[in-house]
């Protein structure tokens, strides 16, 4: 079973020739499928085609790299070279939220979402220059992990893997969300099944394989989600402007949105740095974009499905230059991201508003049937479509696009099969990451340290399908938008989690009891912000006379929880003593990329 | 061979690796929080066809976090081989 493809030298020595095939093969597929619906195949086939053969593929991987060996089940085998880690936490990192939502949250908020296109990009800095490196030098197999070596024993162990459990749960029910927007709308199928049917892609390539079967269809899931995003913008980009660069051309769709907004009577400009629907700047706009870039930024440095990539490559030196690949890879996204919103919106402007109602293309009726994401309703009763009568969720602006530019259907389902890919392979990453913290953290490291590795293996996996059945449950009942319970999924893990990891590497004086009350009284801020400000907001403006915290969204809840988890930390530490000399050379050992790591305490 | 280094080397070697980090750090917040502050002022002005403050948003600060990150690998790859404290 080890001897498997994806394991052996032969597999790891040509994994350019590997991937590169399949790259070239899923090309081959697209312009086969383009061919077929030329020759008049329905575009019902071609969603299937998209849908059913990507996730086939991702299931041959995964079963391929299935292991019961467990560092191959929960690092890879730590023989991820620093270019394939990239684009798997390239595909990790990029989920439904950054795929499926971004553009469209750019679409409607203009400069004001671009919070987002910052806020999921420097964070690598963070990771590159505070963190990565030393985790991958600490070298075990969870974040909680090192909180549990660093700050000796099972209490600042177990406040690590709450707080990876609230976030991450958080964040993979959203994934959950987005496949079932996609499933159903291109298998047609209701979106509480089509919840359930996605669960099944999500399952095969990360149960038997872990870390590694989930490693290697990442890698291909990137190759997937970047081809399909960057075509119909580039496509778009030819089609307008003769230039198939759209980071350079949509400079020019910025100036015809304007002209179109002036005719429209759009106040609040696509281009206006922080202006409220009125079109005025509002300090609220203001304090809330540098809150969020705050947030994801931080919360990009703290959420352990990313983190314990890292924990996978052969060396400390290949970790930071994953971590500079990574970034690339992840960049050529979301600088694309602001283009693909421009284009739709000029897209949208010039072709959809002011055409007569009855004649809209059939888009508009697929996507009606979606759950409530698109709704078209003649106000003013003229036949006419006006602006404020077309209301679209942000969710389906990247999915309908193509559809809208009326680019050939292939296109949607690319676009599909990418959407799929991105949510797909980050809920397999989380789900890894959450499964792996019950089983490696809580049940062996603290119910039963003599369990045998196949127990081990055995619960890891029994957890896995637990928590992804809960989750896809959740996610069913349709909570909140994909874009903000991710954005609250960073939150949570920033303020809970950033203070204690970059002070246990970069303070040696920070104690265990300074960590655990500063990861305790950080995450509860944040926490008791959130879930006051979201669900009981009456009892929240009893207790302080306002509804939020200087207008401060709860998507932002860590810029509250965060310097709350440094100073408490920072002062708890000072006053209990110092740190022994072994947990001194232990951080020490992991400061530098050579020799052992020492035993600490 | 990585060398255990004693303690006046490992002081050496921290500060300077904590010289790099904070460098680069002042510069991730150059990028993230103090360019994005002045979007307004900025957007009045033209650059590649784009509205400058909006640009920077959209692109320039996010080349600009690329290049940190390379700048970082590069830059403390050879801080370790300095130290001889690299891998072996």
């Amino acid at each position: 079973m080890a001897d498997s493809k994806a394991a052996g030298g032969g597999f790891l020595g040509n994994l350019g020739k590997i991937y590169g095939g399949y790259a070239g093969g899923f090309i081959v597929f697209t312009l086969i499928l383009a061919v077929l619906e030329q020759m008049g195949v329905p575009n019902k086939v071609i969603g299937y085609c998209f849908v059913i053969l990507t996730i086939g593929v991702y299931a041959y991987i995964g079963i391929l790299s299935r292991t019961m060996d467990l560092s191959e089940y929960y690092v890879a085998g730590r023989k991820v070279p620093a270019l394939y880690n990239g684009m798997a936490t390239g595909a990790d990192w990029m989920s439904a939220a950054s795929f499926i939502s971004m553009a469209g949250g750019i679409y409607l908020g203009g400069f004001n979402a671009l919070g987002y296109v910052l806020g999921w990009t420097g964070g690598y800095v963070l990771v590159g220059i505070l963190l990565a490196p030393y985790l991958r030098k600490f070298g075990q197999f969870t974040v909680p992990d090192f909180l549990g070596t660093r700050y000796e024993g099972n209490g600042a162990r177990l406040c690590g893997v709450v707080v990876l459990f609230c976030a991450s749960f958080t964040y993979i029910v959203a994934q959950c969300f987005g496949i079932g927007i996609i499933t159903s709308r291109f298998l047609g199928i209701p979106f509480e099944v089509a919840i359930f049917v996605g669960l099944l892609g999500i399952l095969v390539c990360s149960m038997l394989g872990g870390m590694r079967a989930v490693t290697w269809t990442q890698v291909a899931q990137y190759i997937i989600l970047i081809i399909s995003y960057l075509v119909p913008v580039v496509w778009l980009s030819t089609k307008l402007y003769g230039v198939p660069i759209p980071e350079l051309t949509y400079g020019q769709a910025l100036d015809q949105i304007a002209q179109l907004e002036t005719k429209l009577g759009v106040v609040k400009h696509f281009t206006g740095a922080f202006t409220d629907a009125k079109g005025q700047f509002s300090w609220v706009e203001f304090n809330n974009f540098w809150a969020l870039v705050l947030c994801l930024m931080i919360g990009t440095a703290s959420l352990p499905h990313i983190l314990m990539r890292y924990f996978t490559t052969p060396s400390v030196r290949e970790a930071r230059n994953s971590v500079a690949w990574s970034i690339f890879f992840i960049f050529l996204l979301y600088f694309t991201a602001p283009a693909y919103a421009a284009f739709a919106k000029l897209e949208v402007y010039q072709n959809v508003i002011g055409q007569p109602i009855a004649q809209l293309p059939a888009w508009v009726q697929n996507w009606s049937q979606v759950g409530g994401l698109l709704t078209i309703k003649d106000a003013n009763s003229d036949g006419i479509l006006q602006l404020s009568e077309f209301i679209i969720n942000q969710d389906i602006i990247v999915l309908s696009m193509p559809e809208i530019a009326g680019l050939p259907y292939v296109v949607s389902g690319l676009v599909a099969a990418g959407g799929l890919a991105a949510a797909l392979s980050t809920a397999d990453g989380l789900l890894l990451a959450i499964a792996n913290a019950l089983s490696h953290d809580v049940y062996y490291k603290m119910i039963d340290p003599k369990a045998s590795t196949r127990r081990r293996l055995t619960v890891a996996r029994v957890l896995l399908v637990g928590v992804a059945i809960i989750a896809a449950a959740v996610a069913g009942t349709r909570p909140s938008g994909i874009i903000q319970m991710v954005a609250w999924a960073f939150s949570l893990a920033a303020a809970g989690l950033f203070a204690p990891l970059v002070l246990g590497i970069w303070w040696k004086r920070t104690t265990k009891i300074g960590a655990i009350s500063g990861m305790i009284c950080g995450f509860g801020v944040c926490l008791f912000y959130l879930v006051m400000t979201r669900y009981a907001p009456d009892d929240f403006k009893a207790m302080f006379g306002t509804d939020l915290w200087w207008g401060i969204r709860n998507i932002s809840s860590a810029v509250f929880g965060l310097p709350v988890a440094f100073v408490v930390t920072y002062l708890v530490s000072l006053m209990t003593p110092e740190p022994s000399k072994e947990m001194q050379a232990f951080v020490d050992s992991i400061r530098t990329p050579g020799g052992a790591v020492a035993a600490g305490a | 061979m990585a060398q255990k280094l004693d303690t006046g080397q490992m002081q050496r070697y921290w500060s300077k690796t904590s010289r790099l980090m904070w460098t680069i750090f002042a510069l991730w917040i150059l990028f993230s929080f103090i360019a994005p502050l002045f979007a307004i002022q900025l957007n009045n002005v033209k650059f590649l066809g784009f509205p400058l403050g909006f640009y920077m948003a959209a692109q320039g600060s996010l080349i600009a976090f690329v290049v940190l990150c390379v700048w970082n690998a590069i830059a403390q790859n050879k801080i370790d081989e300095e130290f001889g404290v690299q891998e072996d």
